[in-house]
């Protein structure tokens, strides 16, 4: 585990920010931290990145309880991003970088580094304010990952990039992740939750709601719908046999009662003599799994 | 390099390479010149210009009366008042003077009078009325037959001199009130510049992270402590490069002006002073006494110790007062507006302390107030420094050394405890209640 919260309580005055919240995030993971506005995922940042501390509880980095060294092994984007308006690029890479522990020839050398590799070497001198939001949103990338930490926390990297640096700092953030650095993505784009992530926990209202790896939670979460495009008619009891969740003109969408039931669909529809186009078993999108959770928190169902 | 001076560095240097810094520390000397040379200039200046007064002497007071300050007296003969309005009306004059007989001696007052349809500037009135006054007075002793010389010696100057009956040494003069006065008054202006112009800078710069939301990325690399004290030494250092800039070219300028002074006519110089022989004379010795006793009084202080406590007040005042700017700052956010009027508060105890000084101080340097003053950490930077002229007991001293110092580790730990807090906070309108709650919230 590079990072493991154990319990965590954060309270501001009456307020319960974080109530007893504890998960793992496994080594080398793309881990997606979700929830709704307010639900308690930056004061659980605050307290990873030591910026806050818990009022109980442990954190622990790679093993070992947060200490002042801690912040020199995590890379932190917040979503309310900000550089010195007034600095120009070089002078304010190399200070934050020195703060996070570089020595200066070491940040130098590393700065240039990543100035190369986005082909922007000679934006050096140039002062943060003269820049578009997108490039210095490059920037706050670099100032993010130029002391190489194994942890990265990126609370909505994406807002305000166009498609074209979306997908540039993705691929930098791919290739982060394979050559070992674990990641922690806060976001409420369920897209690229699916997209990047393998492990999520889902927070609501301070507590931990959900929590695993992505394909074990849809699987958790599947209501066996299966969907079916076909060329030809359907036999006219086939609603009868297996309830219809939604109607197309060629597909239609069923409810089973269980997965082993698939293979039953095939075989009565392949008998009624109907040709199957396609085939597949719809898995709840995190979308769902998120509304579903989070308002079945609020208002509990009944039973 | 540890975090807290690379904090430091960047506070500093960002500043003094400004181009607004540069322009402005050396422009401040310039208009200081300019100044200078405008009060000069208005020295030189004659209100009005010449005016030609006719004397209707009644009194028969006045045989001749030297011109002065722009004013022509013309004795007149024979012609009477009438007369002379009609010449004032043709222009020949500007104004009559008319002098009324004096009548009895043992009058206090009389009253002169000066016809003409223009107005006689308060300046030249002032010199007419202190003329004739001074007429009227030699008139009065030549007819009484007194001697001048021993009328001289009638005057005497007392000068009161305070001796200690118990110890030695520490002898205080009625200049010591003076020099006090002066190293209260230095230390007072000095510190309120640094903190208005510094402490505001601080709060400035915390409120610009704070909007910028850069914050919470320094936050996840350094603690806000290091940050907010990185900043309050970083601007206090720009402050401190400033002052040091002024007192080398302020020096300068002190040494340019009387070249332009030498540029004056020195008859108007003298026409700006009064005559000789009209004023109670002053004996030049009497100046040099006066000078050396002021010198001797300076001499006297215990400067190793007043520069001493003048540095260790001045560091303790900036970081109290900083830090308490910081805090505000950290606060409010980016309603620079809503800054101003929170700033208040804090510029009140240094405006309070001055006039303590001032004030209490002028009457009585060992008063109860002045010595609760000297004590209390957010006046004594600004009254410690003008007592200490005055010799105050030494465990005073040493106490209120102590207690600035206290202080000024704990204001700058209590911001720590606010700065912490408001410096994450968003979108919220901050009150001073909720402000003190921050202070007990955990780390």
């Amino acid at each position: 585990m590079i990072l493991s919260i154990q319990d965590v309580v954060k309270t501001y005055g009456s307020h319960t920010a974080v109530n007893h919240v504890s998960f793992d995030v496994p080594k080398g993971s793309v881990f997606g931290l979700l929830g709704p506005n307010g639900a308690g995922k930056t004061s659980l940042i605050r307290m990873i990145t030591t910026i806050t501390g818990p009022d109980s509880g442990t954190i622990l980095l790679n093993g070992e309880k947060l200490n002042e060294r801690t912040p020199e092994k995590i890379g932190y984007m917040p979503e309310e991003r900000g550089l010195y308006k007034k600095m120009k690029v070089g002078e304010q890479l190399l200070y934050l970088a020195q703060l996070k522990g570089l020595t200066k020839a070491e940040a130098h050398s590393r700065i240039y580094h990543w100035l190369t590799k986005f082909d922007i070497k000679d934006w050096w001198n140039k002062k943060i304010e003269d820049l578009s939001k997108g490039m210095q949103q490059k920037i706050q990338f670099i100032a993010t990952v130029v002391h190489q930490p194994p942890l990265l926390i990126l609370d909505e990297p994406f807002t305000g990039l166009d498609p074209i640096n979306t997908s540039l700092i993705k691929d930098e953030i791919r290739q982060l992740n394979e050559e070992g650095t674990s990641i922690i993505f806060s976001t409420h784009r369920m897209e690229q939750v699916e997209e990047m992530c393998d492990h999520i926990v889902l927070i609501n209202r301070g507590e931990n709601v959900l929590c695993g790896e992505v394909q074990h939670i849809k699987n958790q979460y599947k209501q066996n719908h299966y969907r079916v495009d076909w060329q030809g008619d359907l036999p006219g009891e086939f609603a009868q046999r297996f309830p219809i969740v939604k109607r197309e003109k060629h597909a239609v969408t069923v409810q089973l009662h269980d997965e082993k039931e698939s293979n039953d669909l095939l075989i009565y529809l392949i008998q009624s003599g109907v040709h199957i186009t396609h085939f597949e078993e719809i898995l709840p999108t995190f979308d769902e799994i998120f509304i579903r959770t989070v308002e079945g928190e609020q208002q509990p169902v009944k039973s | 390099m540890s975090k807290l001076s690379l904090i430091i560095k960047r506070e500093y240097l960002t500043r003094v390479t400004k181009k607004s810094f540069i322009i402005g520390t050396l422009l401040a000397p310039l208009g200081l010149l300019v100044y200078m040379l405008v009060i000069v200039g208005l020295t030189k200046y004659e209100s009005g210009g010449e005016i030609k007064v006719a004397v209707l002497d009644e009194a028969g007071v006045i045989k001749q009366m030297p011109d002065d300050k722009g004013i022509r007296f013309i004795p007149t003969s024979g012609k009477t008042l009438e007369q002379l309005k009609t010449e004032v009306q043709n222009k020949q004059f500007d104004g009559v003077l008319q002098i009324p007989p004096l009548g009895s001696f043992s009058k206090k007052e009389h009253t002169v009078f000066y016809h003409s349809d223009d107005r006689l500037a308060p300046e030249k009135s002032s010199v007419i009325e202190r003329k004739v006054g001074k007429k009227i007075r030699d008139f009065k002793i030549d007819s009484l037959k007194l001697d001048p010389q021993a009328l001289d010696m009638l005057e005497t100057k007392v000068a009161i001199d305070p001796e200690k009956i118990t110890g030695s040494g520490d002898d205080d003069s009625k200049y010591t009130a003076g020099v006090g006065l002066v190293i209260g008054g230095i230390m007072a202006f000095i510190m309120f510049f640094m903190v208005t112009m510094y402490g505001a800078m601080v709060m400035r710069s915390v409120m610009e992270e704070k909007t910028n939301r850069i914050v919470e990325v320094m936050m996840s690399s350094v603690r806000p402590f290091e940050l907010m004290l990185g900043k309050i030494i970083g601007a206090g250092a720009v402050g401190l490069t400033q002052v040091l800039i002024w007192v080398v070219l302020g020096g300068g300028v002190m040494l340019l002006v009387p070249l332009f002074m030498g540029g004056i006519d020195p008859s108007q110089m003298q026409g700006a002073m009064p005559a000789p022989g009209e004023m109670p004379t002053i004996d030049p010795e009497e100046i040099e006494g006066e000078t050396f006793r002021f010198m001797t009084e300076i001499g006297k202080q215990n400067w190793p110790l007043i520069i001493f406590s003048f540095i260790v007040f001045f560091l303790g005042g900036y970081f109290i007062y900083s830090s308490l700017f910081a805090a505000i700052g950290s606060a409010i956010g980016d309603d620079l507006g809503e800054g101003q009027s929170l700033t208040l508060p804090v510029m009140i105890p240094i405006i309070l302390a001055f006039y303590i000084t001032a004030f209490a101080g002028m009457r009585n340097p060992n008063s109860g107030l002045m010595v609760f003053a000297s004590m209390f950490p957010l006046f004594s930077p600004i009254v410690m420094p003008f007592r200490m002229a005055f010799s105050p007991p030494i465990w005073q001293i040493i106490l209120s050394l102590a207690l600035v110092v206290a202080a000024a580790f704990f204001f700058v730990w209590l911001a720590g405890r606010i700065y912490r807090v408001g410096i994450l906070l968003y979108g919220k309108k901050v009150t001073f209640k909720e402000i003190g709650k921050w202070m007990f919230y955990k780390g």
